[in-house]
């Protein structure tokens, strides 16, 4: 995940800062203290599994993120457009596969590990399965396909959690007992489980602060900070349980002092607008976007893309009494595998819940998943809450769909409504 | 007219009839329900056996101005969907009693999200294709997906599912697929007798007829031009057409590159015909039979997952079978699956030592000069290539 310059200084994000840069220590020596290493998505990933088993995870699209922060995107994507891939696909493949024509050196500097194994845990994405395609196609090496069903009907069925825990069961875990030479130790795993349980009410308890008024987070611009470690490699780990303890008490801290979020310029004096936003941010252009937000005393109390790892504050909680079935439902549940009206019913509870003036969308071009759908979402969500909705568009990681102007623009005018709609004020 | 124009200006004008018109008259002759699909992996056979007509809709193509559909999509998502939509809500799809929206991408799933959220009393309901090949996983996951969309049917008022009917619906298709089968073998063979333009507009015919009319079409189509001795061959590239597997390229495109010098003598048109590639069989249990047919004999594709094949073989495959002289990949713009799976197809052919070419379409997409040259260079340089 991010790490924010000077923006969130707690203890807690230094300890997250160390435990990413020790990871990424660990990954690059993997080929010499042979670590296996196993490269899977963010959405309905097992690191509870992977762990148990002794390897290291690798989100690509951490490491596409990350090279979207640190300007290094823009000529991965070239790069990858010069070999090919066309301009119009999701831009986290194109940087993370420029990354690696580039040499597969990692957001610490540090080269990162070729995989050992390729979980393609497809879920709520299709592209996940081009793009592990590709990667299958450079690395040459075993690779698992997870097929996680949607939630098209708009819940879980015992079919489909059947069909999961099969594929864990039969495919998964005798491919990792295949790369390790270990054997399945399920007590181990639920020993993960429990860690990752501690972990996740911890964490709906930072996001839900946010209900306070004022809000002592932000849910997107630092809620990505928070989501860092449950979301990676860290889900089920001590560390991941410490960090979100200390997080915790330090959020609520900052509730008994009354203070609202940290902002690129530090604690945000004064809450103006209070909104949900749905969509990912744009790495690439994130403080800036962060800045405008922050000019305008404008908090995000809730958001979607904290969710795409994992829904947990519906009441999920890994269940280590059911290790494989838990898994299978943690991975049904992420946001972009529920259907359109359950993400619908979530934002309009998100905007009530939080009493927030009113719900964003942030439309990323490269990823169809969360956008194609989204004007949808703002029509029912104003339908249904009576707040008013903004739209702005942008990209994750491609710079060229960042145009700053044009963004503050929609921004202003959309924190101009809100007031006009506090004040009675109609918009002519 | 010869009856073989007859036929052909038929066929196009069931194929370009966006307000489904022969939908409406099926279903006021026989009062059963029309359910529609979006591309690609429908198993039409159990709404055929449940007395129910499968519709394909494959968006409105270049014939329908988009009014609202804009309004529900931004500028990088492809045409399909928003044509679709409009489509939905200018009444064109008043005649259909639900919809099925296949595992194919990201923005047919969401589009049946936005389907359930704005037309809440037809049924409406996601497809999930098996990506697990097991019939023990895959196999029983999709039975019970199959099971639960024809319970959902018969609630609506279809008959109830039985052995024997979706056997017959079985047979029907599997006679229907023979048909398709038998013309593309006659278009690589004599690909001067069956013009792709021609061959397409009886697909896309053939997904809103009953099954028994495609079927009778299709066999008059082949005796048609079989017996037609005027159809010479011409100096003509053999190419495979390859990515066009949802949103459809305008019928104009297949003519220009037709006229530009190429012959197809392959493509991913009209998908739904051919995603199984052989008959299923008819023995035992017919549920069954067509679970086993979607994991062990569907096509390989670009939103399938292929166990431990080496991507693009396929296509280079396709391309020996077909004695093609080059591949011209032609992808919907913004088509992440497609297009994505390009740069992997492209470098098999290119290990092939195949020619391609490549380029980007919408449906609606009018000015095809561009395309035109390059296929007509494209077109030469084959023919230039097997000539030395
Ligand atoms: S399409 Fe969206 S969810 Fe899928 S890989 Fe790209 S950004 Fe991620
Ligand atoms: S054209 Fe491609 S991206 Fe568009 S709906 Fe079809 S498969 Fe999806």
């Amino acid at each position: 995940m991010p790490t924010p310059k000077d923006a969130l200084k707690d203890d807690s994000q230094l300890r997250q800062k160390t435990m990413i840069a020790d990871h990424f220590t660990r990954l690059s020596r993997a080929p010499d203290t042979g670590e296996k290493c196993v490269y899977t998505y963010v959405p309905g990933n097992l690191t509870e599994l992977l762990r148990a088993f002794g390897t290291l995870p690798v989100l690509p699209e951490i490491n596409a993120l990350q090279s979207g922060m640190r300007g290094k995107s823009r000529d991965f994507i070239a790069l990858a457009e010069k070999t090919g891939h066309s301009e119009d696909v999701c831009a986290y493949v194109k940087s993370d596969i420029g990354m690696q024509a580039a040499g597969n050196v990692g957001p610490t500097g540090e080269r990162l590990p070729k995989p050992d194994l390729l979980l393609l845990s497809y879920t709520g994405c299709f592209t996940f399965l081009k793009w592990f395609e590709l990667l299958r196609e450079q690395y040459q090496c075993p690779t698992v396909m997870l097929h996680v069903p949607y939630q098209g009907e708009g819940a879980i069925t015992a079919s489909m959690r059947k069909y999961v825990v099969d594929q864990i069961k039969e495919k998964l875990i005798p491919a990792l007992e295949q790369v390790t030479g270990r054997a399945y130790d399920e007590d181990l795993l639920k020993e993960h489980l429990a860690r990752s349980a501690k972990a996740e009410d911890d964490l709906v308890a930072v996001l839900e602060s946010a209900k306070h008024v004022p809000s002592p987070i932000d849910s997107w611009f630092g809620g990505v900070y928070y989501i860092g470690p449950i979301f990676t490699a860290f889900r089920g780990t001590q560390d991941a349980v410490e960090y979100y303890r200390m997080l915790r008490a330090e959020v609520e801290e900052r509730v008994r002092l009354g203070k609202g979020p940290v902002t690129p310029d530090g604690d945000l004096e004064r809450e103006r607008y209070r909104v949900v936003v749905e969509g990912p941010p744009p790495w690439t252009h994130f403080r800036e976007l962060w800045k405008m937000f922050a000019d305008e005393g404008a908090v995000v109390v809730a958001s979607t893309y904290t969710k795409v790892g994992g829904v947990y504050d519906f009441g999920f909680r890994h269940d280590p009494s059911r290790p494989l079935e838990t898994l299978a439902d943690y991975c049904m549940g992420c946001y972009t595998n529920l259907n359109l009206p359950t993400r619908v019913d979530m934002i309009a509870r998100y905007v009530r819940e939080y009493s927030a003036d009113g719900f964003l969308i942030n439309s990323v071009k490269s990823c169809k998943s969360f956008s194609a759908g989204q004007l949808m979402i703002l029509r029912e969500v104003e339908k249904r809450t009576g707040r008013p909705g903004g739209f702005i568009e942008s990209d994750l990681v491609d710079p060229r769909y960042f145009s700053a102007a044009n963004v503050k623009n929609r921004l202003e005018s959309y924190f101009q409504m809100i007031e006009q709609k506090r004040t009675g004020v109609g918009v002519a | 007219m010869s009856a073989l124009t007859d036929l052909l200006d038929r066929a196009e004008r069931v194929y370009r009839d966006w307000r489904f018109t022969t939908v409406k008259e099926w279903k006021a002759r026989t009062g059963g329900l029309a359910v529609g699909y979006m591309p690609v992996w429908v198993p039409r056979e159990v709404l055929h056996a449940q007395g129910v007509l499968p519709v394909g809709v494959m968006g409105a193509g270049d014939d329908l101005e988009i009014i609202r559909g804009d309004a529900y999509y931004q500028s990088y998502i492809c045409h399909i969907p928003r044509s679709t939509i409009e489509l939905a809500l200018n009444g064109s799809l008043d005649c259909l009693d639900g919809m099925l929206f296949p595992a194919t991408c990201d923005v047919i799933r969401n589009l049946s999200g936005i389907w359930k959220l704005t037309f809440a009393d037809k049924l409406v309901r996601y497809y999930d294709t098996p990506q697990d090949f097991d019939p023990a996983r895959g196999g029983a996951f999709v039975r019970k997906d199959l099971e639960e969309l024809s319970e959902d049917l018969a609630r609506r008022g279809a008959r109830p599912l039985t052995a024997a009917a979706l056997r017959r619906s079985v047979e029907a298709y599997n006679e229907n697929r023979r048909l398709v089968r038998g013309l593309y073998d006659l278009r690589r063979d004599a690909p001067w007798k069956v013009p792709t333009y021609e061959l397409y507009v009886l697909l896309r015919a053939g997904m809103v007829l009953p099954v028994e009319e495609s079927s009778a079409m299709l066999a008059s189509y082949r005796a048609a031009v079989e017996a037609d001795t005027s159809r010479r061959p011409m100096d003509q590239a053999r190419v495979v057409l390859s990515g066009s597997f949802c949103e459809q390229p305008p019928l104009g495109l297949l003519k220009t590159l037709e006229r530009s010098g190429c012959y197809i003598v392959d493509d991913d048109l009209a998908q739904v015909h051919r995603w199984i590639r052989s008959d299923v069989p008819l023995e035992g249990d017919p549920l069954d039979a067509l679970v086993a047919a979607s994991l062990h004999d569907a096509i390989p594709h670009p939103t399938r997952w292929s166990e431990g094949e080496k991507k693009g073989e396929d296509l280079v495959e396709r391309v020996r079978r077909s004695r093609a002289g080059g591949v011209l990949f032609a992808a919907p713009s913004f088509c992440d699956p497609a297009l994505l799976d390009q740069p992997m197809a492209v470098a098999a052919i290119e290990r092939a030592g195949i020619p391609w070419t490549a380029f980007k379409y919408a449906e609606n997409g009018g000015q095809f000069q561009v395309i035109r040259e390059q296929a007509g260079t494209f077109a030469d340089s084959i023919k230039l290539w097997s000539a030395a």
